[in-house]
């Protein structure tokens, strides 16, 4: 385990190192001039000049490549031009309400599949499954862009239960949580019906009634853990979208995290806290497909390490 | 009938987007208003007789920009699945046909672009390239092709093993002929899946990017823009909001069923 640990970690140094090159290829390789889109098209030549002296774009793009790395190693992302303070502090400040969204979106998206998907998967052909199934397309299908706004129609403003916008409380999660997780949840439900369904014509599933278990504790003793593998790799796979599904959710419920920070720096042409945000939400992302592949081989000792 | 019964997804799915593809073709014919003509007097105005789906903060008639704004965003997202579809195939397909070194180094590669959320990938194009109708396809491009490519490698490298290519190889079969013949109408199925479902994704990616306001340039009626101006005033007139958000949901939904349908068919076949 330690060894497959290990190696692992290796594997994702070239990883990060690419995604990292990404980023910064991004932003001083594509068309289109960072310094002029910040001053404007009728900006003095030499403000123009000084600009990209203070930004260090006059250098050779190896040498910016360079000095990106080296700051990088030293936790120096650069300086924000339009907030004027360091970009490793006004990511450092944001990230973890982006983190509590991601993680809180997950448990909404847990919370709803897993009830679907066993009412679904108990009963195939049934009425709850038609219910359930249905409800699952919708979710699929609603995106949300609208879910959003819908939920706060309905419970901020109509029935008043929850906050409308903001980050406090636990309130404040609600909202945002089962607009991030909804999509999520409707996949989960119909893989995990997939996937019982499958499991109930099992061998050991008529082992387990013979012995006189009912239906419904044969179903979540053995039925549902067995099930559970590919449900898992498919949360596995997708929790890392989740991530950067939430720079629409922040933008929605005005949710002070890295993505309405990464929206905001793009607005006013912040080229330095538009590269720190992105790369972190980068390595973010490489980093949770990293621990949920991990976790995903904990979980199921059936598949071999190595 | 009976078809129908037996995979009621690919019925539904393609009857609602064919029903889609109709209104994106032949709606702008149809429907006179003209989706750019500002009507201050009615502004805001709810669905009624003279405009059945009502008007928006500007006094344009939504249906008229509905139906344009369907050219526009199923526009863009066919464009975008073809033409990731297209340079995923490409390289997908000559790195499991050079094999070796080449094939070693173009999935690393691919590795490196897939290890990137595609989602911000396209929000960091957009932003740098700007806004524009070629920008966003480009951008949304950029998100999807490695998909395309990593499954045509994938299929073509199994399909070569297979007996029937084995055949015409050994009957001394050009690659190219090889390629033609053989190798891509067997991976038209899986890849079809693909496509389907990737349309349902970039309408959503798409109308997600307008709604950050790195789309099509705002007067242009895509979803995701009428999305976003009708945010402000959903309280006064959630017409504004409601119209397309069920135009992107149908959208979504009848393409996810299709994929669903197709995928069963070929399923069967196989």
């Amino acid at each position: 385990m330690i060894r497959y640990l290990a190696r692992r970690l290796l594997a994702l140094v070239p990883v990060a190192l690419g995604v990292v090159t990404l980023t910064f290829a991004l932003i001083h390789l594509v068309p289109g001039d960072p310094v002029s889109a910040m001053l404007g098209d009728y900006a003095a030549p030499a403000d123009v000049a000084q600009m990209r002296h203070a930004l260090g774009l006059d250098r050779p793009i190896g040498q910016q490549y360079i000095g990106f790395l080296y700051g990088l190693a030293h936790g120096d992302l650069g300086q924000s031009i339009s907030q004027h303070e360091p970009v490793a502090r006004l990511i450092s400040e944001r990230f973890p309400a982006t983190l509590e969204l991601t993680a809180a979106g997950l448990l909404a998206a847990l919370l709803i599949a897993f009830p679907l998907g066993l009412i679904a998967g108990a009963n195939p052909g049934g009425a709850g499954d038609l219910g359930a199934m249905g409800f699952a397309i919708l979710g699929i299908s609603v995106p949300h862009l609208y879910l959003g706004p819908l939920l706060m129609i309905v419970f901020s403003l109509d029935l008043g239960w929850l906050p409308l916008t903001g980050r406090g409380g636990l309130a404040h999660l609600v909202l945002p949580a089962i607009t991030l997780g909804t999509a999520l949840a409707a996949i989960v439900a119909r893989m995990l019906r997939q996937s019982l369904v499958q499991v109930v014509g099992a061998d050991y599933m008529r082992t387990a009634r013979s012995k006189g278990l009912s239906r419904r504790a044969a179903l979540i003793r053995h039925g549902l853990r067995n099930a559970l593998t590919p449900v898992i790799t498919l949360i596995g796979l997708e929790a890392g979208a989740l991530l950067t599904g939430s720079i629409i959710t922040e933008m929605i419920f005005s949710w002070p995290g890295l993505g309405r920070l990464l929206i905001t720096a793009i607005n006013n042409r912040d080229y330095p806290l538009v590269e720190g945000c992105v790369l972190t939400f980068a390595l973010s992302y490489v980093i949770v497909n990293l621990v949920t592949d991990f976790l995903y081989r904990a979980a199921d000792p059936r598949i071999r390490l190595e | 009938m009976n078809s129908i019964r037996r995979n009621p997804s690919l019925a539904a799915g393609g009857t609602l987007v064919a029903l889609l593809a109709a209104i994106a073709i032949f709606g702008p014919l149809l429907v006179r208003a003209n989706p750019d003509a500002i009507d201050l007097p009615h502004a805001l105005a709810g669905p009624g007789a003279r405009h059945w789906l009502g008007c928006d903060s500007l006094g344009r008639d939504m249906l008229a920009r509905i139906v344009w704004g369907a050219r526009l965003s199923l526009g863009v997202a066919t464009a975008v699945a073809a033409i990731s579809l297209s340079i995923g195939t490409l390289i997908g397909g000559g790195a499991a046909l050079a094999g070796g070194r080449v094939d070693n180094l173009v999935m690393r590669a691919i590795d490196v672009v897939l290890a990137f959320p595609g989602f911000l990938l396209a929000i960091a194009l957009a932003a740098i390239l700007g806004p524009g109708l070629a920008d966003l396809v480009v951008a949304l491009t950029a998100m999807g092709w490695t998909g395309y490519a990593r499954l045509v490698r994938g299929e073509i490298l199994s399909l070569r093993e297979r007996e029937y290519v084995e055949a015409a190889r050994a009957l001394g079969a050009r690659p190219s002929r090889l390629l033609i013949r053989h190798l891509l109408p067997g991976i038209a199925g899986p890849v079809a899946v693909q496509a389907t479902f990737g349309v349902g994704g970039i309408i959503i990616a798409e109308a997600a990017l307008s709604f950050l306001g790195l789309g099509a340039r705002p007067p242009a009626p895509t979803w995701g823009n009428m999305l976003e101006a009708g945010q402000a005033f959903i309280l006064v007139a959630p017409h504004l909001t409601t119209a397309p958000g069920v135009a992107i949901g149908l959208s979504v939904l009848g393409f996810n069923l299709l994929g669903d349908g197709l995928a069963q068919l070929i399923g069967r076949r196989r």
